[in-house]
């Protein structure tokens, strides 16, 4: 017997594409995403890197698929929206060797800035997706997702939800088999776009999906499980494991393609039972398309298009009954917060004094938006820190914004948040861009990024110097400081938002989560001193609680000994010692 | 089977549920684990869950099905009690973790939580940071409220200890024993 395993399910997709004989696979990290990378980075026959961001990813894969072997993009759902130009047209080139871009939604909204549906980017690009709903699926769709890309001479989605990637289940483990590569062969009516093979491609894309359409009845992962016949349930991914646990004797349509979707099973599912409903959670895709064809079934009148689901959720709404028997307590909320000796609060503490606003960016630092640090004011997408602010300042003029600075992190200014700056430059800004180097792609929990020095594999490699690359793009000002040196960067900012020239300030030190990151000390209250002023806890560290008589105490085991709060009391009652 | 395991991003909640979920693969249960990742880890309130039996089909616990809850502080046990069955059991670490709600003065920390806790369920409470503490690694406290849960879940020791051992780093599989062997001698 094979050895099975309990696995993530990102795990799993990473064996998947192992097992599927996966040559090159390129990504830009990011939740619920990627861990499949970091996973598929341990298999020394396949190439992995970190792109710095999805557009890149993309590109580098369909190279690959087009130079003959199988290659694969990992991205989160918005980073799908980075990778949209090459997706788009991707459809109508198709490939040589199978690609699969693998795209993880949030329902629920874990770690991400929306709730966008990726089945709905499928069928506006008119490619293929394929949805599995536990690990064991993930590894063997997987292998599928690729067999259809070649026999269908298209890119395939691979989609995945937050809940399948962060989950475990058992999986029964494969060898992995290389397909021989394919040969290439120049054809510029298939790979590239300009008008007149465009307008020829678009009939290949239409017909291949009326095609794929008609075989999608036939597809083995499209299955038709018949039970109780007066209720049944169109589903797929791991709203039919809600389904499964809440209806067990129900009749079930599990769809392993989303897109296109299997007309013929559907109608006759739906002729055989007497009441149909549609779970999928998001967007209603399939049951628009159900119903346009004129069957009768419920769906988002009854289900909601926000968040996960649950088997509770289910029984709530068709049964009218509720398992939980307890009532739910009250408790204060306990929200994410940067960690203790995190370098963006030293950061953020000093914006904070000066009451400066941000135009805030995509990592752990948007955490600088919630009190008591209040800093951030808006964050919307990466790498537009620096192009909101540059609209500000065009919309109401230099004074306006000398109270304004954009926050961004090394790994997001990489994405994108170099094209906003060589926007500034070009478009003759005054600005304030503090780029938050900690070295590392933080919040997706430490992934190596191109200034760096290291590779996703592990492998040393050239460190962009980001003082450098700002200046050879023309930004007059640029300055490197400690992010410690709360001193340093209150003159710092203070000088920069007041002058005229564009600055980029990079402020400088090591995420503090980073292995050998502790600082040699730890911080202590000497509660004869402590006023009870509470300055200090304005700096937001969980470090730091109070007694029962007001004074200030800190966790010792908490403590980072980064001693940023020392900074903040007037009266030296707190103090750094050794540990 | 459900098992929940609850607490504050960074207290080793993850490590414990895959512990419990190994250990239950080895005794031949169909199992699944969710886990929490990203932005929510970063000291906020964590969740994960362990499920096993003949045939599992969802990865997560639904409010009011679960057998076991452990938390590894107070105020998560009291954030996520409705979520167990009637007679569900509590392993709770007494411990508070005051989150930045209360920090700020935008909340208070209730008092009395295990109090009112026990008159509703049967709770089980260990001072695991105290106990780590003593056995000179704070950081082993997870193995300590392991202990104590594993004589509530059932197996055998001996099946415990394997994965344990299996998983902890090999410079602390001495400790992380020591530690478990104190919360399983907890009443």
């Amino acid at each position: 017997m094979s050895e099975k395993r309990i696995m993530l399910g990102n795990d799993a997709i990473a064996r998947g594409a192992y097992e599927a004989g996966v040559k090159v696979s390129s990504s830009y990290p990011g939740t619920p995403s990627t861990e499949i990378s970091e996973f598929l980075a341990k298999y020394e026959e396949v190439y992995t890197e970190w792109a710095p961001n999805e557009k890149v990813a993309l590109e580098v894969a369909a190279g690959a698929s087009i130079s003959g072997v199988r290659s694969m993009a990992c991205m989160k759902h918005v980073g799908l929206n980075v990778a949209s130009d090459p997706l788009y047209t991707l459809a109508y080139t198709g490939i040589n060797a199978g690609l699969v871009i693998v795209v993880a939604d949030d329902p629920g909204i874990a770690s991400s800035q929306n709730e966008q549906d990726t089945r709905m980017i499928a069928r506006s690009a008119h490619l293929p997706l394929v949805e599995p709903s536990d690990s064991n699926e993930a590894k063997e769709y997987f292998k599928y997702a690729f067999d259809l890309s070649e026999k269908y001479d298209t890119p395939v989605i691979f989609r995945t939800t937050t809940k399948l990637s962060h989950s475990q289940s058992i999986v029964e483990l494969g060898e992995r088999v290389v397909p021989e590569d394919k040969t290439y062969e120049r054809s510029m009516t298939k790979y590239v776009m300009m008008p007149a093979s465009a307008i020829g491609r678009h009939k290949v894309v239409e017909a291949r999906e009326i095609q794929m359409e008609k075989d999608a009845s036939t597809f083995p992962i499209n299955k038709v499980e018949y039970n109780d016949k007066k209720i049944g349930f169109i589903t797929s991914g791991v709203p039919y494991q809600y389904v499964k646990e809440a209806f067990p004797n129900a009749s079930v349509l599990k769809l392993g393609v989303i897109n296109p979707l299997p007309k013929a099973m559907i109608e006759d599912f739906v002729k055989e039972v007497e009441t149909v409903y549609i779970i999928e959670e998001l967007e209603p895709v399939i049951e628009e398309q159900v119903r346009s064809w004129g069957l009768n079934v419920k769906g988002k009148e009854c289900f909601t298009k926000q968040g996960e689901y649950s088997a509770n959720m289910l029984k709530k709404v068709i049964n009218g009954t509720d398992d939980c028997v307890f009532e739910k307590a009250v408790s204060p909320a306990r929200p994410p917060i940067l960690c203790p000796g995190c370098p963006h609060r030293s950061v953020f503490s000093v914006l904070n004094k000066l009451k400066i606003h941000a135009s805030g960016d995509i990592g752990c630092y948007t955490l600088g938006a919630v009190a008591p640090l209040n800093v951030i004011d808006t964050t919307i997408c990466m790498g537009s820190s620096i192009s909101l602010l540059h609209g500000m300042e065009k919309a109401k003029g230099k004074e306006y914004i000398k109270n304004w600075v954009a926050t961004i992190g090394d790994s997001t200014f990489l994405h994108t948040g170099v094209n906003s700056l060589i926007n500034m430059v070009y478009n003759k800004s005054s600005a304030t861009v503090m780029i938050l180097d900690n070295r590392t792609t933080g919040m997706t929990g430490h992934q190596e990024h191109a200034a760096t020095g290291k590779t996703l594999k592990g492998e040393d490699t050239y460190a962009i110097d980001l003082a450098e690359l700002c200046r050879s793009i023309g930004v007059p000002n640029v300055i490197e400081i400690n992010a410690f040196d709360v001193q340093g960067l209150e003159k710092t900012v203070k000088e920069s938002v007041n002058s005229d020239t564009l600055t980029v300030i990079i402020a400088k030190a090591p995420c503090a989560l980073l292995k050998g990151q502790k600082f040699p000390y730890v911080c202590k209250v000497d509660s004869e001193k402590c006023k009870k002023c509470g300055m200090c806890m304005k700096i937001g560290c969980p470090a730091m609680t109070r007694n029962e008589d007001g004074t200030v105490k800190i966790d010792e085991t908490m403590c980072n000994g980064c001693g940023l709060c020392t900074n903040y009391c007037k009266f030296g009652a707190i103090s750094k010692e050794e540990r | 089977m459900n098992i929940m395991v609850v607490g504050v991003g960074g207290q080793g909640t993850l490590l414990t549920s895959r512990i419990i979920g190994k250990t239950a693969l080895n005794a031949g249960w169909d199992v699944k684990l969710s886990e929490v990742h990203g932005m929510a880890q970063r000291g906020g309130s964590v969740v994960t869950f362990v499920r096993y039996g003949k045939k599992v089909y969802e990865p997560v616990c639904e409010e009011g099905s679960v057998d076991v809850l452990i938390s590894f502080e107070r105020l998560e046990a009291q954030r996520y009690a409705h979520f167990l069955k009637k007679d569900g059991i509590m392993i709770v670490n007494d411990t508070r973790i005051d989150p930045m709600t209360v920090v700020i003065g935008a909340c208070q920390y209730p008092n009395g939580i295990l109090e009112a806790l026990s008159s509703e369920h049967k709770v089980y409470t260990i001072n695991g940071g105290e106990i780590a503490k003593s056995l000179g690694n704070s950081k082993v406290l997870n193995s300590v409220v392991l202990g104590l849960a594993a004589k509530h879940i059932g197996f055998t020791k001996e099946e415990w200890l394997e994965v344990l051992q299996a998983t902890v780093p090999q410079k602390t599989i001495e400790i992380n024993t020591r530690a478990f062997e104190k919360g399983y001698e907890v009443e």
